[in-house]
């Protein structure tokens, strides 16, 4: 092993080099020019498409670099783009609700950037060390911007819990991964599967599962880890909410699928039980906990806990296009998910919280084009035709078939039928015309404005025509090392 | 008697569960905290027990990043305990209950 660095290293890490120069340059000014919220944004946004240029420049490429800490591929552009996308979207959608909640937008424009390079390393990195340092790199974010409303309880008492259990799995996560080391004697992903092959499964290779799945199911939302989930959604600023469910899940998933593809195929029978028996109760669970909510935050966290569970189905499938099609689940997860927390967003205004299902009466006749978003939201999150939604769902339980995976199937149509009641219920609420005292329109600034139309449009055009994302996503998918394109295990 | 590293895995098995139980049931925010702590430092004693065991030095770097990331959230986390006693004057998490089912 050759020591020191190369130029090359840096040369590899130039969009992460870049994201961290513009996060550093938004703290200055956040001394320097802390009123001018124009320009802090406008800096967070030039920053977050230069590196979004930057990611593209390496495109095609399919390389380990850093001695074997990175890679360069395909899988980790596209989740790379995926935190990109979701931050700068997060970023227009927060300009105008921090200036409605009175807060400083210079940090958090900062730990907003800084939760993305964690989850930029999460997707590219290939040791165990660095896997985890992007992890807590953005966790540790996560956990101040939950607590950024710092007079209000809710706020308060969802970071203390959000800090609380993250703090607890990772400590599961770690010991699971110290378990990994001490059984194969190093952390590199491709070392443990290496010393792995041919190995008899011990009963601390299967605990080592066990620890490291339970860590990133927490960080995932998987029942049964999903306690702070809706805690922690209904009480962080609903912005920082929308960025959690988005990033910080494709993030994890990138993470897990990396550990467990490229680290642990010698132990893809038993976690691929573990993962089968997780994807089952978390959409079960998160879908009927989801009936009877009545704050549109909480129940979009157990909306987003049932997500989760469908996506766990491509990691039970596992096989290159199990893979892919979790990909394009994601992608189109992105839009309408941010899509609808950018209208709750909008919706808080004066001294209305507005997070309430009742304060969407009569939203049609008050904002018809706002309430028309939001019909594509839900319709999409529904997975009825022909949105998004509907598209990546299709293709999800279509790989989930091919693999023989008939009764995962069945639960998750099942399971989507009685999610379509909790969605067209937020419909219903949009019709109803009552006298509410809430019955002004909804205000959209411009960038509101800019970030609830990238979210429609991707939305609606995925589910018209997903081609485009379906290529993308098989491609990105082919570069994971370690993925099969036959037949899974099981 | 010598000590191996395997009698190191067992102290650190022992810390984990220990830390484990500490965080299912005590009460108080900060005792928690001191519970995760000692999850963390039984993750330690493991790495550098078996750093020995498998002979390189891969294990003990990785101590090194987890005692700076435990103490970044050593500071993060009082930071966020502080904001909410700021609130609530209390630091029970009997008395977290603004949001419920």
């Amino acid at each position: 092993m050759p020591a020191g660095f190369s130029t090359l290293d840096f040369y590899f890490i130039l969009p992460e080099l870049v994201l961290t120069g513009g996060a550093l340059l938004l703290l200055l000014l956040s001394v320097t020019v802390p009123k001018q919220d124009g320009v802090l944004l406008g800096v967070t946004l030039v920053t977050i498409a230069t590196t979004l240029v930057a990611v593209s420049a390496f495109a095609g490429l399919d390389e380990t670099v850093s001695r074997g800490l990175l890679a360069i591929d395909g899988f980790a552009a596209f989740f790379k783009v995926l935190a990109l996308l979701s931050a700068a979207l997060t970023v227009l959608m927060s300009a105008p609700y921090l200036r409605v909640e009175g807060l400083k937008a210079g940090e958090y424009y900062f730990l907003i950037l800084c939760a993305t390079l964690g989850m930029m390393f999460m997707a590219s990195g290939l040791d165990l060390i660095t896997l985890f340092i992007g992890l807590e790199t953005m966790a540790l974010s996560f956990y101040v911007l939950v607590g950024y409303l710092k007079p209000n309880p809710r706020s308060n008492e969802a970071a203390v819990k959000y800090f609380l259990l993250g703090a607890f799995s990772l400590g599961i996560l770690l010991y699971g991964m110290s378990l990994l080391y001490g059984a194969t004697g190093t952390t590199s992903l491709a070392g443990i599967s290496a010393a792995l092959s041919g190995q008899e499964t011990s009963a601390v290779l299967v605990l080592a599962v066990i620890l490291v799945g339970a860590g990133m199911g927490f960080k995932i939302a998987a029942v049964p880890f999903h306690m702070w989930a809706p805690d922690v959604y209904e009480g962080a600023p609903t912005p920082v909410t929308a960025f959690l469910s988005v990033g910080s899940k494709a993030a994890s998933f990138a993470m897990l699928l990396r550990i467990f593809v490229e680290g642990l195929p010698a132990l893809a029978e038993e976690w691929k039980t573990l993962f089968w028996g997780l994807a089952v109760v978390t959409m079960t669970v998160g879908n009927i906990a989801a009936l009877t909510q009545s704050n549109l935050k909480r129940m979009l966290a157990y909306s987003s806990i049932a997500h989760a569970g469908y996506l766990l189905i491509g990691v039970v499938v596992g096989t290159e296009r199990g893979v892919a099609s979790m990909l394009v689940y994601l992608g189109v997860y992105l839009f309408m998910q941010l899509g609808v927390f950018g209208i709750v967003t909008a919706m808080r205004r004066g001294d209305i919280i507005g997070d309430e299902l009742k304060d969407l009466t009569g939203l049609f006749k008050r904002s018809p084009v706002v309430g028309f978003a939001m019909l594509c939201f839900m319709l999409s999150l529904g997975g009825i035709p022909p949105t998004a939604g509907f598209m990546g769902k299709m293709w999800l339980f279509g790989a989930a078939i091919d693999a023989g995976e008939i009764w995962l199937v069945v639960i998750a149509v099942l399971n989507s039928a009685v999610s379509a009641y909790y969605y067209l219920r937020v419909v219903v609420f949009m019709w109803i015309n009552e006298d509410e005292p809430a019955g002004s329109p909804i205000a959209i600034g411009p960038t509101m404005a800019v970030a609830l139309g990238v979210a429609l449009l991707g939305t609606v055009v995925l589910g018209v025509y997903p081609q485009a994302l379906f290529e993308y996503a098989q491609s990105a998918a082919s570069t994971l090392d370690g993925i099969t394109s036959s037949i899974a295990l099981r | 008697m010598e000590i191996t590293p395997a009698h190191y895995t067992v102290l650190s098995a022992a810390l984990f569960t220990i830390g484990v139980i500490g965080v299912l049931v005590r009460r108080n925010i900060i005792i928690i905290f001191m519970a995760i702590e000692l999850m963390l430092n039984a993750v330690n004693i493991n790495l550098v027990a078996h750093a020995q065991q498998v002979e390189n030095l891969v294990g003990q770097v990785f101590v090194v990043f987890v005692i700076a990331v435990a103490a970044a959230e050593a500071a993060v986390g009082l930071g966020i305990i502080l904001a909410f006693y700021r609130n609530k004057e209390t630091v029970n998490i009997d008395e977290m209950n603004v949001m419920r089912w």
